[in-house]
């Protein structure tokens, strides 16, 4: 298990380095990073100042050592635009973000969990094949039109729902049903496969020559274990999320990370743009570092393949 | 259920790119033994005809007609436009006009006509991107294979590399720095998705190089470019492009998607995705601006997953199993 471990931590790690290494020398292939960084509008005052900071007299190599001191204390210098520190602004932002992903992820396990369930105990009946249609179109609904339409029919004509902003309970409604609309046909998916698998083991079958009541070997006995491999899907869709919330944030006018991102780039702010970069690209490696772990944990299988 | 299962569950939702994010080996890889069974072949045959999903192909069959036709087909010019015409609902709505079938958007321009001309987008940007990443992934994929050694080593950790970086925060970084146009959405979708070739033509590669025309053409001394160009990858050839074809749907959704966040083509070029942004702005007034090209993304992307699907159970099964 360790050796397993410690594969992974360093594939990880090059992982990240390669992810800097490629912010690093984006903004320096193109000419002076400071004409990205800077934009169209910026004081000689400025232009100097980052010069010292990315110490830009010195060899490449050299930057990039600095680089990476000034990533590791989370300094990436600072948003052109706002005239603040990238990294203060995203911390700011995180919340927004974190909640919204709390809700999200919520609603939809709280949906797709009882019909995936459902799929399985009335395989091959109508209740079936309209899990299994939920599940095609989740693949094809472009997430940033069904969001426009969400809110065309909630908020535009119907009036129940409010379009933007995150002052109330209500407005998480939308952002929520369109950032988790993916992720319910996935754990539909997931709990129908793991159902069907865990209901043609010998110990269900015991549980109910038993006599144990159908809804008590189905709800509690089988679901139970079914969970395993819903719980860990859960930890590879939250890397996943990141796309997500670029997205929905944008069409929501929702203050967290991935507005933020997009207002960078509109604004030619590429403190902002590689200060976001990086920390999604750090999250999601270390998702999938820490669900590699877990996996490892729980099937045994896998770490010596 | 294991791992193989749930991320199983996961490739059939998310399309076959996602699984190699998580360092799985594949299939072919773990049979190298057991899979020298020859395959059958595919032949074409009325059994296998019914089966096309036949209405996803009209669909495509319209769209692609579209895409090259546009100029004969689309009743005005796509940037054409005047105020006076703007906001003119669908033809069938009481305020609507037969001129235009699809109504107006906020400059008056035909919106039928630039769901028409928008195809033209997303059609060469599935086109080049997927021959650009299925070509990296196959020069790659088929060294890797073949020699072995360092050379398969390094490139598979490149491969691990690049499918642990999000697509969408570098295709962020690399918009932001290269200018804003068709050829850099191109240029970073192509850059983003060749991995998956390399590692699944990789693991073709080596239970190919061990059939017994390799081993000859290799004792009579032809050279490994030779071997690898006539010998083998004629028999990766189907792997290839069962995944380029279950590929389009993501390549679309991903140029819509970045089209809508305004880092993909720039306006006027009409881009189904970019259509969908500007309609956002117009969503209380004028409905029909973002609900009908998002209508041809989704029923594009459908009936390409649809027939990736069938020709993925014609051509290479075993890739189902992924």
């Amino acid at each position: 298990m360790r050796r397993y471990i410690l594969t992974r931590l360093l594939q990880a790690v090059v992982s990240m380095i390669a992810l800097s290494l490629i912010v690093f020398f984006l903004a320096r292939l193109t000419g002076d990073p400071r004409d990205v960084l800077l934009g169209d509008d910026y004081s000689q005052e400025q232009w100097d100042k980052l010069g010292e900071l990315w110490s830009l007299d010195e060899p490449i190599y050299v930057q990039y050592a600095i680089f990476l001191r000034n990533a590791t204390t989370g300094n990436f210098g600072e948003s052109i635009f706002w005239k603040e520190p990238a990294v203060e602004m995203l911390l700011r932002r995180i919340p927004a973000t974190v909640q919204l992903t709390v809700t999200a992820m919520s609603i939809s396990v709280v949906i797709a969990i009882p019909m995936g369930v459902l799929s399985a105990i009335k395989r091959d009946t109508w209740l079936d094949y309209v899990g299994k249609s939920i599940a095609m179109l989740g693949q094809s609904v472009p997430p940033f039109w069904l969001g426009i339409i969400l809110i065309w029919i909630f908020a535009v004509t119907w009036g129940l729902l409010p379009t933007s902003g995150r002052d109330g309970p209500l407005h998480y409604v939308l952002p929520s049903v369109t950032l988790g609309w993916f992720v319910v046909a996935g754990i539909m998916r997931i709990t129908r496969s793991a159902m069907l698998d865990v209901l043609d083991s010998e110990y269900i079958k015991l549980a109910r020559v038993k006599g144990v009541p159908e809804n008590v070997v189905i709800w509690n006995h089988a679901l139970r274990n079914a969970a395993i491999p819903v719980v860990t899907f859960l930890g590879l869709i939250l890397g996943n999320f990141l796309t997500g919330f670029v997205v929905v944030e944008t069409i929501f006018s929702w203050p967290g990370v991935g507005l933020l991102a997009i207002r960078g780039i509109q604004s030619n702010d590429f403190a902002i743009v590689q200060t976001v970069v990086m920390f999604g690209g750090l999250l999601f490696i270390t998702i999938n570092f820490l669900v590699d772990i877990l996996y490892g944990y729980l099937d045994p299988r896998i770490r010596y393949e | 259920m294991n791992k193989d299962g749930i991320i199983r569950q996961f490739v059939a939702l998310r399309g076959p790119s996602w699984i190699y994010k998580q360092g799985e080996k594949t299939l072919a890889e773990r049979n190298v033994t057991t899979r020298l069974v020859r395959r059958r072949r595919f032949r074409w045959s009325w059994r296998e005809f019914r089966r096309l999903p036949l209405l996803s192909g009209l669909i495509l069959l319209l769209v692609v007609i579209s895409a090259v036709f546009a100029r004969l087909l689309a009743p005005e010019a796509p940037t054409y436009g005047s105020l006076a015409d703007s906001f003119i609902p669908p033809a069938w709505s009481e305020r609507g006009s037969s001129a235009h079938l699809l109504g107006t958007d906020s400059l008056g321009r035909d919106v039928y006509s630039r769901i028409i001309y928008g195809a033209r987008v997303s059609l060469i940007v599935s086109i080049f991107a997927i021959f650009i990443a299925g070509s990296i992934g196959t020069v790659l994929g088929l060294a890797s294979g073949y020699f072995g050694g360092r050379l398969d080593g390094l490139i598979m950790r490149l491969v691990d590399i690049a499918l642990a970086l999000p697509t969408i925060l570098m295709a962020l970084v690399l918009v932001a720095v290269l200018q804003p146009g068709i050829v850099t959405v191109i240029i970073v979708i192509g850059c983003l998705s060749w991995a998956n070739y390399a590692r699944q033509i990789r693991g073709e590669v080596l239970t190919v190089k061990e059939r017994d025309f390799v081993v000859l053409a290799r004792s009579i001394g032809s050279s490994p470019a030779r071997i690898m160009t006539r010998h083998i990858l004629p028999n990766v050839f189907n792997t290839i492009i069962v995944l380029a074809t279950l590929q389009v749907g993501s390549v679309i959704l991903l140029e819509a998607t970045l089209s809508f966040l305004g880092l993909g083509v720039p306006p006027p070029e009409p881009s189904w995705g970019q259509m969908v942004a500007e309609g956002r702005a117009f969503i209380v007034v004028a409905w029909w601006m973002a609900l009908f090209p998002g209508l041809a993304i989704m029923l594009t992307v459908l009936s390409m997953n649809l027939m990736g699907d069938w020709l993925r159970d014609r051509l290479d099964p075993r890739l189902r199993q992924l």
